[in-house]
């Protein structure tokens, strides 16, 4: 089986404008980083593998997830999780609420009840799970947010600058949980980001987007 | 499309078929059980309303009938419906059950064939009507069974006796707004009562008053009227806000009256004054009087369209008016101070002492100081006068 | 499905329109087979012409709605210029709700009763300020010069545009453009007009505009403010239509289409109003004078904002003082006695009257409230937005007067056979709670971050699920505020009630309009405070029912 995240021959198109090309494989574990400039189609390329890519651009080539072609599923088909910038916490859910959304549906209230208090304990906030998200520090909410997506199991990670809203002394702690978590779960990670920092710590494969290609 | 259209075809003339021989009473009863009727009433008057309600509620309790008070601003409304639902080709189930109508608006329906009947001297009830002009004819048109009466109605003027002492003729109303101008005004026409205080203004500086019982031509129109555009002309200046604006309707004017906009206000029920000092509307030193020359008296009556789809519950609704019951509490200043249209007389002698007994109310004249109602003249007397003074007063600014 | 729903919502809104302008136009032109008029002729306007009160029905037209829109627009910019972001404009916008959801009808009736002759000011001011014991023959209310139903219009149309203002003051980023001018040594308001303004009214014209055709065009508040000798053409339509005569019926259809082509008129006019203004406005900017001297008109702008406002919560007060009152003489301030005798007279029949305006109003809400998450829905799918000729078409049902097709559409739905029943009321009340609602939802939707919707999704969420589970849980603040201003306009209407219930939907605004001519104070504040509690505790509601249900959810409270 061909595991791992693979992007084959990927064209992304804005009308007759080639916005970017990408024919790459991350395999499980690994981290493949994105760099470029704003503008240079980083979160286009996200969109057009969680399948929610905006009408105006077209799409060629295929999205392979372990092996199975994802290029034409709906969004909620694709098993491919997403963290972005913000942590964007459903501000309506309870923090465990939030994270028995990510949880798959079936099994006892019990049992599902268990999983949420498991996972919170996994990233250190114990107790946290009738609290309003709006009261947890940035790197709290970050951390839940990795939960949320993780426990929806997900077959690979992508990361929109996940990073960057947070400030320094956390940046780094809450950038290591993540790979750890992914690693631990054996994703492939697709990391999309403009600090050079990440990229280093990603310590994987390197793409830099330079912009509009011919 | 066109099948239900063919079924619904089919269908009418059962529903037409249904109605019920007024004589025969008791099929009429049964008929009405369950049936809601939709009694269009002028719905400016609180007092009326509260009326209805309890109408409703009584013959909800003896006969299952449902009442509901469909409250118009002004009685050609209904009229109006009526004949649209027949231009629109609906001859059965119509939206109107019964009307409380007279003079013009009754002339117009019966003349266009819109009304059920007869059926009025077929209520049991009738046997207790008073019988006469009064009943049996409506502004000069004959009402022959089209229309049920159930309350009597005469001119009389509400006047404030801590302000003014009461005027015996229209001539001296005129004067007396002279000398206390902005004390007085009148119902904008064609509100019924501003048209009525116009007829009794007609009625009384006519040259012969006997023209008005026919329909005018352009002659006697020309001739009859000329006085009354005269005192019109001479009074409107003198009027509330120097005649540049009029009350919408009667009970308007009880709030001026309270308010002391206004000293002298035209009413077309004895009792209404006594009526509206119970619950607060007028300050108690308000009196009525009558013209020493008399006034102009008619009868409300209730109408049933030709179309309506409870005809069987607009007749128990009729007959419950005309029973003495109704016309007790009709009478009752407090309730409404309506003349009763029935004949103490006719009625059993515990009704008889009930009317007797009842205190018609501190601003109330008797009976006998009324007076005998003058007649209401040809209801197109009124329809020419309405025209005229919304083109002279009505349109003036 | 969903994709349907943009043009079905197109369809109910514009198709009683068109039926209804339809239904006018041909009897107007003496077309009306149904009553035996074949044949085509101009006898309708012939008839209309005839009538000696046109000439002065016309001219009140006009000039009420031309002087209500022109004075409620000035009063709504100054007090913007004057005093945006200041403690008195943020007290002003707290009451702004409550204000706006005041039935016209009602704020009508507050304000004759406190402004006639016998009213609450000159009774409190009587007899030792003035020496009045009784009211000065004044005409007050009901002037013929329409001064009363002007600013009876004034009162209810401030609230509306500085609404409409508020929404549109962040689009035009108006602290930067005011923070601009001010840097350049401009006073508030110098710069806050030639600088903002002409950003904000951009935004704002089609709410002017119908603000226009309404004030042209309003029969509730034309019948309880306006004058009677003779009343404006709008009243005077509804006047004819109720006749028997079936002539006059085609009168009334040739006046609506006169009704329509005043309003018509009436717009181009303003839009060449808006040249001129913005030719001298430009002119005045380039001069750029700094405006020193702007404090007396800053002054004077909030005290008339301040008295408008007033005048509708003053106004509710006395309605509220007449509906406990026994008997009240001049010039006592206060009645005689207070009890609840007159809410136990006519509590029965407002209750009743509650019933059928909640039904109505609810059902036309949720209506609009499902096809308007449809058709915002269906945008969010194709991405595609209206642009602004579908805007247009919603404000369509807002600028044609109502007096103009009501009538030709209860003609239409009574060739139907469908008139007169409370189904047909509710789908003439969609198509003016329709507009309102989507204008109020419309924003807050847009605004929301469709990222929470592709996170949902990769979680496992469908669009349903997105929808059912997260959108409209974030968004029931301004979902349950939008179903409030729905519910607010729908117990506003009179004329579709009265027109299309044919007398069989007694809501409280046709039963407290047609108490008007009774004139019964106590009745009226019985009802008008019945019609007011109708409008406003749905507000009351859409405010507490998230802070309530969300009171542990601190990342949705506004």
């Amino acid at each position: 089986m061909d595991r791992g995240l693979k992007l084959e021959r990927l064209v992304i198109r804005k009308g007759a404008e080639v916005l970017l090309r990408m024919d790459r494989a991350v395999p499980p574990g690994a981290v493949l980083t994105v760099m470029g400039p704003s503008g240079s189609g980083k979160s286009t390329l996200l969109a057009a593998i969680t399948g929610t890519l905006d009408r105006a651009f077209a799409l060629e080539g295929r999205i392979l997830l372990d092996g199975r072609d994802i290029t034409d599923l709906p969004p909620q088909a694709r098993g491919v999780g997403l963290l972005f910038q913000d942590a964007l916490l459903f501000p309506h859910l309870s923090v465990g609420g939030n994270l028995a959304f990510g949880l798959a549906a079936g099994g006892s209230r019990a049992a599902r009840r268990d999983t949420v208090v498991a996972a919170l304990s996994e990233v250190g906030l114990e107790g946290y799970a009738a609290r309003d998200p709006a009261t947890l520090s940035g790197g709290q909410r970050a951390r839940v947010a990795l939960m949320r997506t993780l426990l929806a199991e997900p077959r690979a990670l992508l990361l929109d600058e996940p990073f960057s809203r947070l400030d320094a002394d956390r940046r780094g702690q809450v950038r290591q949980l993540v790979f750890d978590r992914a690693r631990a779960r054996d994703l492939p990670v697709l990391l999309v980001t403009h600090d050079a920092e990440d990229a280093r710590a990603a310590a994987g494969e390197v793409v830099t987007l330079s912009g509009k290609l011919g | 499309m066109i099948r239900p259209l063919a079924l619904a075809a089919a269908l009418l003339p059962t529903l037409a078929q249904a109605q019920t021989d007024p004589a025969d009473w008791d099929a009429v009863l049964e008929a009405a059980r369950g049936q809601t009727v939709y009694w269009n009433a002028w719905g400016g008057s609180t007092t009326t309303n509260d009326f209805i309600a309890w109408v409703g509620a009584r013959v909800a309790e003896d006969h299952g009938v449902i009442l509901e008070h469909v409250k118009l601003t002004d009685t050609a409304d209904a009229v109006t419906r009526v004949l649209s639902e027949r231009q629109a080709g609906q001859d059965s189930g119509g939206a109107i059950d019964l009307i409380w109508i007279n003079g013009a608006n009754f002339a117009a329906m019966k003349q266009a064939d819109l009304l059920f009947g007869p059926f009025a001297e077929d209520l049991p009830n009738w046997v207790h009507v008073a019988d006469g002009p009064a009943v049996r004819t409506d502004f000069t048109v004959p009402t022959e069974g089209y229309e049920s009466p159930w309350a009597l109605a005469q001119v009389v003027f509400m006047y404030d006796s801590a302000d003014m002492a009461p005027q015996p003729s229209m001539a001296a109303i005129a004067d007396w707004a002279a000398q206390n101008p902005g004390r007085f005004t009148y119902p904008q026409p064609p509100d019924f009562l501003g048209l009525t205080f116009l007829k009794q203004a007609l009625v009384e500086l006519t040259p012969d008053p006997a023209l008005l019982a026919q329909a005018p031509t352009d002659a006697s129109y020309e001739v009859a009227t000329a006085p009354l555009w005269d005192y019109l002309e001479d009074l409107t200046p003198n009027l509330w806000r120097q005649g540049r604006a009029y009350p919408a309707t009667g009970p308007a004017q009880l709030q001026l009256i309270a308010d002391q906009e206004i000293d002298l206000a035209i009413s077309f029920s004895p009792g209404e004054a006594s009526a509206a000092i119970a619950n607060g509307q007028l300050p108690d030193t308000v009196r009525t009087f009558v013209l020493a020359g008399g006034t102009i008296g008619n009868a409300s009556f209730v109408a049933i369209p030709y179309n309506a789809s409870a005809p069987e519950g607009a007749m128990v609704v009729a007959n419950f008016l005309l029973s003495p019951e109704a016309q007790l509490r009709a009478q009752d200043p407090a309730v409404l101070g309506y003349g009763t249209v029935l004949d103490m007389t006719k009625l059993p002698e515990d009704d008889a002492a009930g009317f007797a007994a009842l205190d018609l109310g501190i601003a109330t004249l008797p009976p006998e100081a009324l007076g005998t109602p003058l007649p209401e003249p040809h209801p197109e007397w009124m329809t020419r006068i309405a025209e005229d003074w919304a083109s002279r007063y009505g349109t003036a600014q | 499905m969903i994709r349907a729903v943009p043009p079905l919502t197109l369809l109910l809104l514009l198709g009683p329109v068109a039926a209804g302008l339809w239904g006018v136009i041909r009897p107007a032109f003496g077309v009306l087979p149904a009553a035996g008029f074949a044949a085509p002729s101009l006898d309708p306007f012939r008839a209309l012409a005839d009538w000696p009160g046109l000439g002065a029905a016309v001219r009140l037209s006009v000039g009420v709605g031309l002087l209500a829109t022109a004075l409620s627009l000035a009063l709504v910019t100054l007090i913007c210029a004057g005093w945006w972001g200041t403690r008195a404009f943020r007290l002003l916008q707290r009451l702004l709700s409550p204000l706006l959801s005041v039935p016209h009808a009602a704020a009508a009736f507050g304000l004759a009763f406190l402004i006639a002759p016998s009213g609450w000011i000159a009774r409190a001011l009587s007899p030792w300020a003035t020496g009045w014991d009784r009211p000065p023959d004044a005409l007050i209310v009901n002037d013929p010069w329409g001064l009363a139903l002007t600013a009876g219009l004034v009162i209810k149309e401030v609230p509306f545009l500085l609404l409409m203002v508020l929404a549109a003051l962040p689009q035009v980023r108006a602290g930067e453009r005011l923070r601009l001018t001010q840097v350049l040594g401009y006073g508030r308001m110098t710069g806050w007009l030639k600088a903002v303004f002409p950003a904000v009214y951009a935004q704002i014209r089609l709410p002017v505009y119908v603000v226009l055709a309404y004030s042209m065009s309003v029969v509730d508040v034309a019948v309880i403010l306006g004058p009677s000798t003779p009343p404006p053409l709008s009243v005077q339509i509804v006047r004819w239509i109720g006749e028997p005569a079936l002539e006059t019926r085609l009168v009334a259809a040739a006046g609506a289409v006169l009704q329509l082509a005043l309003v018509i008129g009436a717009l181009v006019a303003w839009r060449l109003g808006e040249v001129v203004v913005a030719r001298l406005g430009c002119a005045w900017a380039e001069r750029g004078g700094r405006g020193r001297h702007e404090n007396p008109l800053r002054r004077v702008s909030l005290v008339l904002g301040a008295g408008s406002a007033g005048a509708v919560l003053a106004g509710l007060a006395v309605l509220t003082v007449w509906s406990v009152a026994g008997f009240w003489g001049f010039p006592a301030a206060w009645p005689q006695g207070v009890g609840p005798a007159n809410w136990a007279r006519h509590g029965p029949g407002a209750g009743s009257a509650f019933g059928q305006t909640a039904l109505v109003a609810g059902i036309a809400t949720a209506l609009a409230l499902v096809l308007v998450l449809g058709c915002l829905q269906a945008e969010a799918r194709t991405g595609r937005r209206p642009g602004a000729s579908a805007m247009w078409l919603l404000y369509l049902p807002l600028l044609v007067p109502q007096t103009a097709f009501l009538p030709g559409l209860q003609t239409f739905l009574l060739g139907l056979g469908a008139d007169r029943g409370v189904a047909s009321v509710i789908l003439a009340h969609l198509v003016f709670v329709l507009p309102y609602v989507f204008l109020s939802l419309a924003d807050p939707w847009r605004a929301w971050d469709s990222r929470q919707a592709t996170i949902a999704a990769t979680l496992g969420a469908g669009p349903g699920a997105v929808f059912w589970r997260i959108r409209l849980p974030m968004l029931l603040a301004p979902v349950l505020t939008a179903a409030a201003v729905g519910l607010a306009v729908s117990v506003g209407q009179y004329l579709p009630t009265l027109l299309i219930g044919g007398g069989r939907v007694a809501t409280l605004t046709t039963e407290a309009v047609a108490l008007a001519s009774g004139g019964d104070r106590r009745a009226i504040g019985v009802y008008a405070l019945a019609q007011s509690a109708a409008a406003l505790l749905p507000f009351a509601l859409a405010l507490a029912l998230p802070a309530l249900v969300w009171r542990n959810r601190r990342g949705l409270h506004g």
